[in-house]
Parts: C-alpha cells; sequence; structure tokens
C-alpha cells in the first residue's frame, strides 16, 4: 500500500505543477489541433477514411512526443533526482507516478483532438478509442522511461524523438490495424521491461 | 602471456573468418545451382540471410552483455555491449543493402514494404542508431553504461514485437524458405548456406575481438598516460 | 558511517580525482575543500550514494538515513514549502508529518511564507528551504556541498546552530573558516 501512496503523492506532484505552470497541456492541445488542420490540406480530396486515420495516429504520436519531451524538465532544472532516489520509496514509483501524469495530459489532448478528428474527417468507432486508450498506455510508459534518459544527454530535447519513434512504430502498426490484443501484449512487454528498468537510469547506486 | 593468447585469437578467428568466407564464395559461385524461379540472383540469399541472421546475433549477444551491465555490475560488459551492437549495425546495414539488391533483382524494385524482413532490419537499423545517440549524448561512467544497456535490451523485446506487427501490417509475400518441416532446399542448397553463415559469424567474432582489442589498448594507454603525469 | 577506499572518479579522458580515502565514524565531521572544479561536488555525490566511482570501494548507511543538499536546494520551484514539504514527508513516510515540517520551517524563519511558490524566492531563502528538505526526515548522515551558499548572516547562523547537532556531517566549502573547529577528518583538493 506504501507503494501506491507513494506514486499517488508522485502523480498528485506533477499535476499540480502542471496547473501552476499550464505549459505542456494547452501546448499538446493546440498542437494536435493544428496538426489536423495541416492534415486536411495535406490529404488528397477524396481521400478515404484510412488515410485520415492513419494520419490520426501520426498526430497523436507526436502530441505525445511533446508532452514526453516536457515531463521531466522540473527534475532537470531542479536536479530533482538527486532528492527522489534518496527517498525510501522504490524507485519505479517515481516512473509510475511520471506515467500517470504523462497519460492524463494525452487523455486530456486525445478528449479534444478525437472529437475534433470526427468533425474534420470522418467519424469514430468504439475499436479506435480502445486502440488508442491502449496505445496511450504503451507510449506512456516506454516514453516516460526514455524521457528520463534524455534529460540526462547533452542533446535532451532533441534525442527523445530519436529514441521513441522506432519503438513507437509497432504502436501505430496496431493502432491502425486496429489489434487490440497486439496493443495489450505492447503495453504488458514494454510496460514490465519499462517498470524494471527505471531504477537503473536515474540511479548509478 | 595474455597478450599473446588475445592475438593468437583475433589471429585464429580472422584466419577462419577469410577461409570460410572464400569458401562461401567459391560454393556461392561454383557449386549451388541455379534458382528455378529466380535464377542466378538468387545467389544473393546466400549472402543476405547469413548477414540478417549475424546481425540478430550481434544484438542478441550485445543485449546479453547489457543484461551482465544491470545484473552484475560488470563494467567490462559495458565495452562489450556497445562493440556488438556495433558490428549488428554493419551488418545490418549491409542486410539493407543485400536485401536492396535482392529485391531490385527479383521484382525490379530498390526497396519493398512488402518484405518483412527488410522493413524489420530498417526499424533495427532506426532503433540502433538512435543507441549511438543515447551514447554519445552521455557522459562516460555508470549512467551512461545503465542507459546504454536498458536502450539495448529493448531491442531485443523490439525484434519480435515488431517482426510481430509487421506480420500484421501486410500480407506475407516474403519467399519462405524456412518453415516447420524444416528448411526446403536441397543439400548443395543447405551446405552453401551453412558455409556461408559460418563465415559471417566468424568474420562478426573475428571483427568484435578486433574491435575490443583496440577498445582495450585505448583504455590502457590512457592508464598509462595518467601514471607518467 | 563511511568507509571508503581508494576512491577514483573519472569520466572518460578526464579524471576528477584518485586515491582518496574516507574513513568517517558516526557523529564525525568531514571537511572537503578545494578550488572550483577541483572534485568536491563529484566527491560528496559519491559519498551521498548518488554517484558510483569508477574506482575504489565505498561502504555508507542506508540511503533513507542519508540527506544531500547540491548545488540546487532540490525543491520544486512551482510549489509552495509545504507542498515540497509534504511531498517528501510522505515518500520517507514521517509520522507526524505536519508537525516536524511547521517545526522545520519556523525554525528556519519560513512558516510566513509557507504558502508563497518557491520561485519567488530569493536565493538565500531557497537555500532555507533546502535544508528543511534534507533535515526533513532526520538523517543520521548530512552530506552539504557549499551549504552557506547565499544565505544571509542569520541564516548562516542558524546553519551554525544545526551543526551543532549530533550528526554525521560530510561539507563541502570554499569558506572553510566557518566550520573549521567542527571538522574531525579533511580532504583537500589541490
Amino acid at each position: 500500500m506504501t507503494y501506491v501512496g507513494d506514486v499517488a503523492a508522485l502523480a498528485r506532484k506533477d499535476l499540480l505543477l502542471e496547473l501552476r505552470a499550464k505549459e505542456t497541456l494547452p501546448s499538446m492541445v493546440l498542437f494536435v489541433l493544428a496538426a489536423l488542420t495541416i492534415f486536411h490540406f495535406a490529404l488528397p480530396r477524396g481521400a478515404g477514411h484510412h488515410a485520415a486515420l492513419g494520419l490520426l495516429w501520426a498526430a497523436l504520436i507526436f502530441t505525445a512526443l511533446l508532452g514526453l519531451t516536457r515531463a521531466f524538465v522540473a527534475e532537470r532544472e531542479q536536479g530533482m533526482f538527486d532528492a527522489l532516489i534518496l527517498a525510501p520509496c522504490d524507485r519505479s514509483a517515481i516512473w509510475l507516478g511520471k506515467t500517470i501524469a504523462v497519460f492524463a495530459f494525452l487523455v486530456c489532448a486525445e478528449i479534444v483532438a478525437l472529437p475534433a478528428f470526427a468533425a474534420f474527417f470522418s467519424g469514430i468507432d468504439g475499436r479506435t478509442i480502445a486502440a488508442v486508450a491502449l496505445a496511450d498506455v504503451g507510449i506512456c510508459t516506454v516514453g516516460t522511461l526514455f524521457g528520463a534518459m534524455a534529460v540526462a544527454g547533452r542533446a535532451r530535447e532533441l534525442l527523445l524523438p530519436l529514441l521513441f519513434l522506432p519503438v513507437a512504430i509497432p504502436i501505430v502498426i496496431g493502432g491502425v490495424g486496429g489489434y487490440l490484443w497486439f496493443l495489450a501484449l505492447y503495453d504488458a512487454l514494454f510496460g514490465v521491461l519499462a517498470w524494471a528498468a527505471f531504477e537503473y537510469v536515474v540511479a548509478e547506486v | 602471456m595474455r597478450r599473446t593468447f588475445v592475438e593468437n585469437r583475433v589471429a585464429a578467428l580472422g584466419g577462419l573468418a577469410v577461409v570460410l568466407t572464400a569458401a562461401a564464395l567459391a560454393l556461392i559461385i561454383f557449386y549451388v545451382p541455379n534458382d528455378a524461379d529466380q535464377g542466378f540472383s538468387q545467389r544473393i540469399f546466400y549472402f543476405h540471410v547469413p548477414i540478417a541472421l549475424t546481425s540478430y546475433a550481434c544484438f542478441g549477444w550485445g543485449a546479453w552483455k547489457a543484461l551482465r551491465v544491470l545484473w552484475k555490475r560488470d563494467e567490462h560488459a559495458d565495452v562489450e555491449s556497445y562493440v556488438a551492437i556495433h558490428q549488428g549495425v554493419v551488418f545490418g546495414a549491409l542486410t539493407l543493402i543485400t536485401g536492396s539488391i535482392w529485391a531490385r533483382a527479383s521484382w525490379g524494385v530498390w526497396w519493398s514494404w512488402g518484405e518483412n524482413q527488410l522493413v524489420l532490419f530498417l526499424v533495427l537499423f532506426l532503433f540502433y542508431c538512435a543507441y549511438f545517440m543515447l551514447r554519445f549524448s552521455l557522459e562516460p561512467g555508470r549512467s551512461r553504461a545503465n542507459m546504454s544497456a536498458v536502450y539495448a535490451l529493448f531491442g531485443v523485446v523490439l525484434i519480435p514485437v515488431s517482426f510481430l506487427a509487421i506480420r500484421l501490417s501486410q500480407k506475407f509475400i516474403h519467399p519462405v524458405v524456412f518453415n516447420a518441416h524444416g528448411p526446403q532446399m536441397s543439400g548443395s542448397q543447405f551446405l552453401t548456406f551453412c558455409v556461408s553463415l559460418a563465415a559471417m559469424l566468424s568474420l562478426f567474432a573475428a571483427l568484435y575481438h578486433v574491435e575490443l582489442a583496440g577498445k582495450r589498448l585505448d583504455s590502457h594507454l590512457r592508464e598509462l598516460r595518467e601514471l607518467l603525469t | 558511517m563511511i568507509s571508503a577506499s581508494g576512491l577514483g572518479m573519472r569520466y572518460g579522458e578526464k579524471r576528477v580525482f584518485r586515491d582518496v580515502d574516507v574513513e568517517l565514524g558516526t557523529g564525525g565531521f568531514l571537511l572537503v575543500t578545494g578550488p572550483n572544479g577541483s572534485g568536491k561536488t563529484t566527491l560528496l555525490r559519491v559519498l551521498a550514494g548518488l554517484a558510483a566511482p569508477s574506482a575504489g570501494e565505498v561502504s555508507l548507511p542506508a540511503r533513507h538515513t542519508v540527506g544531500y543538499l547540491g548545488h540546487e536546494p532540490l525543491v520544486y520551484r512551482e510549489l509552495t514549502p509545504l507542498e515540497n514539504l509534504t511531498l517528501f514527508g510522505r515518500l520517507y513516510r514521517l509520522p507526524e508529518r505536519a508537525e516536524r515540517i511547521g517545526m522545520l520551517l519556523e525554525r528556519l524563519g519560513l512558516w510566513g511564507m509557507r504558502h508563497d511558490r518557491v520561485s519567488t524566492f530569493s536565493r538565500g531563502m531557497q537555500q532555507r528551504l533546502g535544508l528543511c528538505r534534507v533535515l526533513l526526515h532526520d538523517p543520521q548522515l548530512l552530506v552539504l556541498d557549499e551549504p552557506y551558499n547565499a544565505l544571509d548572516a542569520q541564516g548562516a547562523e542558524l546553519l551554525d546552530g544545526i551543526f551543532a547537532e549530533p550528526r554525521t556531517w560530510v561539507v563541502a566549502t570554499h569558506e572553510p573558516q566557518r566550520v573549521e573547529r567542527l571538522a574531525t577528518d579533511r580532504v583537500a583538493f589541490a
């Protein structure tokens, strides 16, 4: 139970930070709307539902990337990992708290993006919504881990897309095809791996 | 004593790689019969597939060493993992090139999204290039070793996951040479394939030890230089 | 408390220090001195259990009994002092969290601004909050990197009072005269 308490305290802290700074979520919402607008003009007239759906997935991945890039900014700028990793909580709780916060931002952005997509292009069925929800889990678990790696490097914001996009390719394939079982498998495999690996990413000892 | 042992091993592996590669070349050009469907050009198969398998072996070996970095805190494993993945990317690039040539010869196009193996190698190539970006972006030390190791482990999970995803994404048009009933090759084809695979694997082993010896020499030199100052 | 021998640290080509030995008993005070860039911070991170040395052996107390104050005060700037300390109080599972936090804020003169965001604080006030955070879980070993940094005369006196507490200390500073009389051990980098 202390684990759940730690995760809740850390996630609450991240949501509070965003509530104060109001940087990440508004950028993600504006970005996804702008991207959908661009895609409207990028698609040829009469392009089908499937073409638009493919672009929706691209928009979601890049929107998530925007949020993930910002995920550890507060920790990096104030050197907070030094304080957090000495605490007796399991280090993976830091990852899980952050993952939950990023997941919340992404879902908020999608609550705007999916109706906008339905209005701009074509309708959205339940299967797509389920696929998006499952994909969000995979994006946030893996993306948060890679986000913690990227902020440690010199290249920082530049590095995260390079690290993350190759791993996101299966998510796009599963999402566009609507293979829910595949997305669930992805979440389970990479979720467990990210959970186990986070400690090594933030702590040397 | 140790140095001569290392040198001998590198020389032995190098010699083996040269002999096997020459043998594989000879078998591929003079021995193996032409493929019924694809003619002479199908012979690139005997390079393409062993190179691809060697590349997997490199990534697998790199991930095994990465596991040792995290699990046993083995300091030497970090550079070993890096060298294996470096070789894997070289063989991966060769896989992309030979695959592309094969696609050109068989289907008249340089790139075929329908060929799962090729698409998978593109994903892996992108992934492992990011591995180098990650490594070069970090200061050397425990932290870099840990992060590189974590990323390398993601790689070996990504291989089957991506393969599955790519299979889902398209109809499976890659010529199936191996299946559940064993290799669908004649004896002479199978022999050539095995010799070529052995050649590529020994080439990897030789290159791996050469690069590793270079890295170790570097760090010995640095230690000596520090002792002098 | 701390036992380390033959410590060395390098980042690739660059060697930060080598062959540092530390034996610090309970209640000891290790003073680390040296010019900027001589490796004080790196040694402190090793002794706080934050960094792994590239050479040598080190044995440290359990990590939840260590308090580390770095160059930065290690608090979230967009949160208030109360929110910062409550977060760390939870993570350290402190009993009677509110009382302890209130007592520390009072002691370091931050009680009146406990609901203000840290980003509005002066650097000295942030340093005081950093001291609150590091003392919060009543650590046995305190590792402080330039603790007098940005503190005014009053803040520095508060810190002198804190040093009188029976704990084990590792302190890096380039004003060694302030704590010289307390030091039981020294590491001086050239």
